[in-house]
């Protein structure tokens, strides 16, 4: 749970006085207490519940008994449960790589100064983030049609047969090509934002040791952003773990390139939802909340200590 | 902690001091490397491709959402067919099944309102206490909620969906509402602004003068988070309205259903037998679901790209 410790260093203001303190200590739950509130009811209280549940299991004889760390061992033995974690991690290994390299590209081309009308590729190309991910499947699956879609225009128009994007050994780049088209642009404005604090002095330091542009990049731009890189790698690794919007709408279009197991979570919610195996699910979910976690927190270690 | 992260923690005050003037630093064009960069042709059409990747799908929307279902099939996906049925398609959209797209688009629009508008308020409330009081629990309350940021979201559906079950709150609107009132992004962000948009003397002074806390909040504090608020407000919305996954496994009652599980639920009729085919009306809906949120962007960048500078320089 301490993957993301707060950033002691941007509380700027020193603690009141003792006296003043003493005065007013539970004032401030006044203000905070609904937000605590309804994040233990939504946050906390189903981290419980899945805990106590991943304890139990539903069986003929005895009803609903506790079972231990029986359910822990029978995901720790299941395929399907592998071969899905399997596929999301292709996918984080390759999409995430490409999504923040694009983003950071632009992001250095666009903080450049060496752009034609900066403002305006900025915000384009950040307004698919504003396309609900619902949106941008039905959008791109139209889109990947061989019969009617635009790769189907493109085959009849150059004569060539392209290979179908919705089939099975394509299906995971097409959702790839899908969650990168949504969210290159968010990633983009957070490196942009990132680089545009950098303080004007180290360029002209950088610029009286006759450093060029690609050295500014490398020794200034790259270090300075370099928390906001953790940051977006670490929200990328979460996202990927938790694919299941994609995959679940374009399985309208792919029923057979898409099973009900084909990433984690689609598997945790076909678990709980069709195969009515709550216990077994909660139990998938917490053990892939887990390593989310600990890949979170090791990039954040590996991230943070370069930098040293 | 590495020097880095101290660098982006220095930088906050400067950024969120600027938002709250209202002047985006970001809008500013500032020459960052000494001299005039000279701009250039090649690297502008390079960006270019990627802008072309970012609208060609877009485009492709706008044009098919004036197709009917013949035309969608017969001509090209980057031109117009010979009949522009654009208009015809929008009040099919709104009347198809007695209007049930209407309905969708005002649960979402519910959702929107206590939802976002919840998760906002909420957050400004916990935001103001994080950055101007001092009180027992602090550390561990920010602590355990900037942890949780990290745990998957849909790890906590399927138990969440079993708790509300119990409580009677499935398939109602109240199983979407409430777990989108916390945001701890929003109050991270509401957090960072609070501590440099409202200066503590300020709120002494209006104590001396006998306000009560209530009324320091409302009249002497809120005001002075507008742009935060404008934020947070915006990233809760899309949150919301875009929200797919939670309503898909909350609800079965289509009445209560919002724009995307909708869309969703429309372009599934195709396969199924008999099913109506309404590709035309899927894509016209999704066009009419994403006008308004990318209008709220644009005619609110100034806001949102200051407020997004201050959290993207966090840790």
């Amino acid at each position: 749970m301490t993957t993301q410790q707060p950033p002691a260093a941007v509380e700027p203001r020193p603690a009141p006085p003792p006296a003043r303190r003493d005065r007013r200590s539970w004032t401030g739950w006044g203000f905070l207490g609904p937000f605590v509130a309804v994040f233990a009811l939504v946050f906390l209280a189903p981290i419980a519940y899945s805990i106590y549940l991943s304890l139990f299991r539903d069986q003929l004889i005895g009803g609903n008994t506790f079972v231990g760390l029986d359910n822990y061992t029978q995901a720790l033995q299941d395929d399907r449960f592998w071969d899905s974690l399997a596929r999301v991690s292709l996918f984080l290994v390759v999409q995430v790589p490409i999504m923040l390299g694009i983003a950071l590209l632009i992001a250095l081309a666009l903080d450049s100064g060496r752009l034609y009308g900066t403002d305006f590729f900025r915000i384009t190309i950040f307004l698919p983030y504003a396309v609900p991910a619902v949106v941008a499947t039905l959008m791109w699956g139209f889109m990947y049609g061989t019969r009617y879609g635009l790769v189907g225009d493109i085959n009849d128009a150059f004569g060539v047969t392209l290979p179908e994007p919705l089939s099975p050994d394509l299906v995971l780049a097409s959702i790839g090509n899908i969650v990168t088209w949504e969210f290159v642009g968010y990633n983009m404005l957070i490196f942009y934002s990132a680089l545009r604090v950098i303080p004007h002095s180290l360029y002209e330091a950088a610029e009286i040791d006759g450093a060029g542009q690609f050295r500014v990049i490398t020794a200034i731009k790259l270090p300075a952003i370099r928390g906001a890189l953790v940051i977006a790698t670490i929200f990328s690794i979460i996202g990927s773990f938790q694919l299941f919007n994609e995959p679940n709408i374009l399985r309208q279009l792919a029923r057979n390139a898409i099973t009900t197991d084909y990433t984690p979570n689609f598997y945790t919610y076909s678990l709980s939802f069709n195969g009515q195996q709550q216990n077994y699910s909660a139990t998938v979910a917490i053990i892939m909340g887990l390593i989310t976690m600990v890949i979170a927190y090791i990039v954040q270690l590996r991230g943070m200590r370069k930098g040293a | 902690m590495s020097t880095p992260v101290t660098t982006a923690s220095e930088s906050i005050p400067a950024q969120t001091a600027g938002a709250g003037k209202g002047a985006s630093r970001l809008r500013t064009p500032r020459r960052n490397t000494p001299g005039r960069p000279k701009r250039s042709v090649l690297l502008t059409v390079l960006t270019g491709l990627m802008l072309l990747y970012t609208v060609v799908p877009l485009i492709w929307l706008v044009i098919s959402a004036t197709k009917t279902q013949e035309g969608l099939a017969d001509s090209g996906g980057l031109w117009f067919a010979d009949d522009f049925a654009l208009w015809d398609n929008i009040r099919d959209t709104f009347t198809y099944n007695d209007g049930v797209f209407v309905r969708w688009l005002l649960n979402t629009v519910l959702y929107v309102v206590l939802g976002a508008g919840g998760a906002t308020f909420l957050a400004i409330l916990g935001g103001y206490a994080l950055a101007k009081f001092n009180f027992p629990g602090k550390r561990a309350v920010f602590a355990v909620v900037i942890g949780a940021v990290a745990v998957p979201g849909t790890a906590l559906a399927v138990p969440t969906f079993l708790m509300f079950s119990k409580m009677g709150l499935t398939d109602t609107p109240w199983a979407v509402i409430i777990p989108s009132l916390v945001s701890p992004f929003g109050l991270y962000l509401m957090w960072v602004f609070a501590t440099e948009a409202i200066p503590t003397e300020l709120l002494e002074a209006a104590r001396m003068d006998g306000a009560s806390e209530a009324r320091t909040f409302f009249q002497v504090s809120l005001p002075l988070l507008a742009p935060g608020i404008v934020t947070v407000l915006l990233f809760t919305t899309v949150a919301t309205w875009n929200n797919y996954f939670l309503p898909l496994i909350m609800l079965k009652d289509s009445d209560w259903y919002p724009l995307t599980l909708g869309l969703s639920v429309w372009n599934s009729q195709a396969e199924t037998i008999g099913g109506d085919v309404i590709f035309n009306l899927v894509i016209t809906g999704s066009l009419l679901t994403i006008v308004p949120l990318i209008a709220a962007f644009l005619l609110l960048q100034k806001y949102w790209q200051s407020g997004l500078a201050a959290g993207s320089v966090k840790e």
